[in-house]
């Protein structure tokens, strides 16, 4: 039972109090943009250099706004070792690609059909694996292994190096792919007489397209910018690949040529870029597993 | 070939219980022979490499000179050298403090903070944030390094210049804080992306029904998110604990230096084994490493199975 003075109190109380909370609100909202504001900021900032540097006529290592011009790719264009890297870095993703697609879906094939005793635990076992023996840790034996079998400072090694590590989570991302096949197709065609594998390449390669294609852009994007493997491995420049030779364009080169690095850091960069966003779009968060170191 | 005996689909389906799953006729043989090259692969290149750690690691192999043509078993000499040398224990608590400081709480707290600001804004910011973040994620390591190496600058750097600092040589005179932030600014869009589908699969009843009652939004955050993802903030802590334990990319931005100052352990690997030519000592250091990635990541899978189990 509340009498008419006090609830006059209640009321006078609530009235600061929904002031107070409006203040607190307002004051909270505030905060809450100059946070958002400096997190974009935080990104941002390194970022801008590589929009504006590449198109500017005298870079420097502050962020301006540049004189525009595209001379500095024309000058990439006539560097011989820049555009070798790039080439490199091509060969080094491909063959990966080729590599994992071509082997992880065999594998995965047949441990999506066939009851393979202890399955699962191989599975987690190899991906349980190819994170704790990450290429950082492993570099000593993986060094040693290529100066042995003759693979040292071969694009080949590179390439069978990080196929390695990156087979045990491809296996696993396209068992899931196949599991979610349908087996009538496979039932149909081999009651029409097609042997094994020509229902893997006529009907199950078809149809595991976008998982297959979905791979091979991970790969991609995994191979591409690595840099401890083909550096530790690759001694000659002739063979390293971009993410290598960007390093050498700043740190060997005296005095380090802006134009230079500043085309070159773009026009390796963006390929991935893209790619990353439009497979991003497609696929969605699960992208987002496996290793980046 | 096969060693199933070939059993008509049709007749399969009939029985009902017993419909095969090897559709295509693959049979064992075949099946193992598909996963054959695989499996070699990984075993010759990923699983040989960690078990002849082992080996190396109680030689006195070098880059060069005798001990590269002729090695000889040291037994355990390159793991009491490893472990009575400061170096190594300098390495291993700069390797800590960088792995709590820019993965544990830098990258899971700002990618927690960013993933549930997002959800409010208007989705032209969201986009905006969202791909920063990304591209600094996305960028080559090589790339990103020098970005932060220009921006770091000692005479031209683009901080110098916003801060009015001139001068200030911030890899030298701060070179930790300097590779924490870098990792940071790298690796952050790892938890964004996690936690925005986590802080998603919240069940929005829980949400309303917790404003309804008068919860604070810190009130909300503690009793009906956090409870909710737990799991994600599990996993999001051990990828990153096992990712930036194991991270090469400070060596792009400060190469250990000055003086030692950022070695971090795969840096120190690195300079021990290959640079410096003692593959032995090297090896040795990185069977410890692989160790503490092993107990990581059994750590995990152990908390993921009792998290499965009701």
């Amino acid at each position: 039972m509340t009498t008419p003075a006090t609830s006059t109190l209640d009321a006078a109380t609530s009235s600061r109090e929904r002031s107070r909370r409006t203040v607190r609100k307002f004051v909270g909202r505030v905060l809450f943009v100059v946070g958002i504001t400096l997190v974009g900021f935080f990104f941002a900032l390194p970022l801008l250099w590589l929009v504006t540097a590449p198109f500017d006529a005298n870079p420097t290592l502050t962020v301006s706004w540049p004189e525009w011009t595209l001379d500095n790719f024309a000058l990439l264009a006539e560097n011989r070792y820049a555009l070798r890297s790039i080439g490199n870095s091509l060969v080094l993703g491909l063959g990966s690609i080729a590599v994992v697609v071509t082997l992880g879906s065999l594998a995965a094939y047949a441990l999506s059909r066939v009851k393979i005793p202890g399955r699962d635990g191989l599975l987690y076992g190899l991906l349980l694996l190819s994170s704790v023996v990450t290429g950082t840790a492993a570099m000593v034996p993986l060094f040693q292994l290529m100066v042995q079998v003759g693979l040292i400072n071969t694009q080949t090694g590179v390439i069978l190096a990080l196929s390695g590590g990156l087979l045990p989570t491809v296996v696993f991302i396209l068992k899931d792919f196949m599991d979610s096949i349908p087996k009538s197709y496979e039932e149909s065609a081999r009651l029409y007489g097609a042997r094994p594998h020509q229902i893997l390449l006529h009907v199950v390669a078809p149809i595991a397209r976008p998982g297959l294609s979905f791979v091979a852009v991970w790969t991609l994007v995994q191979v591409w910018g690595n840099f401890l493997l083909p550096y530790i491995l690759l001694r000659s420049p002739e063979a390293q690949p971009a993410a290598v030779i960007m390093y050498t364009f700043y740190t060997e080169s005296g005095q380090a040529n802006l134009n230079l690095i500043s085309a070159f850091s773009l026009v390796f960069s963006l390929p991935v870029v893209l790619l990353y966003f439009f497979v991003n779009r497609r696929y969605g968060f699960r992208f987002h597993g496996g290793i980046k170191s | 070939m096969s060693t199933a005996p070939p059993v008509a689909p049709d007749t399969a389906r009939v029985r009902g219980n017993r419909r095969p799953t090897d559709v295509a006729g693959l049979g064992r043989l075949r099946a193992g022979a598909f996963m054959a090259p695989a499996l070699a692969l990984i075993g010759v290149f990923l699983i040989f490499p960690a078990v002849w750690t082992i080996y190396l690691g109680m030689t006195d192999y070098r880059l060069t000179g005798v001990a590269a043509a002729d090695p000889q078993i040291v037994g355990l000499d390159n793991y009491t050298g490893a472990l009575g040398d400061p170096e190594f224990w300098r390495s291993l608590q700069l390797t800590l403090v960088f792995v709590f400081l820019s993965g544990v709480l830098g990258q899971t707290l700002l990618g927690f903070a960013i993933a549930w600001s997002l959800r409010h804004l208007r989705p032209l910011v969201k986009t905006v944030i969202e791909t920063l973040v990304l591209i600094a994620w996305v960028v080559p390591t090589s790339v990103g390094a020098f970005l932060w190496l220009a921006l770091l600058d000692r005479r031209s750097g683009t901080l110098n210049a916003l801060l009015d600092s001139p001068g200030t040589a911030w890899l030298i005179e701060y070179p930790m804080v300097s590779i924490i932030v870098f990792n940071i600014w790298v690796g952050t869009a790892f938890s964004m992306l996690l936690f925005s589908s986590a802080l998603g699969s919240v069940p929005p009843s829980q949400m309303e029904s917790s404003r309804m009652a008068g919860a604070t939004a810190w009130q909300q955050l503690r009793d009906v998110v956090i409870p909710n993802i737990r799991g994600h903030i599990l996993t999001n802590t051990l990828l990153i604990t096992l990712w930036t334990f194991n991270t090469f990319t400070p060596y792009l931005l400060t190469a250990g230096g000055p003086n030692g100052a950022t070695e971090i352990l795969p840096v120190y690997i690195y300079r021990t084994a290959i640079p410096g030519g003692q593959l032995g000592v090297g090896a040795a250091i990185s069977l410890i490493m692989l160790f503490i990635n092993l107990v990581i990541a059994l750590g995990y899978m152990r908390l993921a199975r009792e998290r499965r189990r009701p």
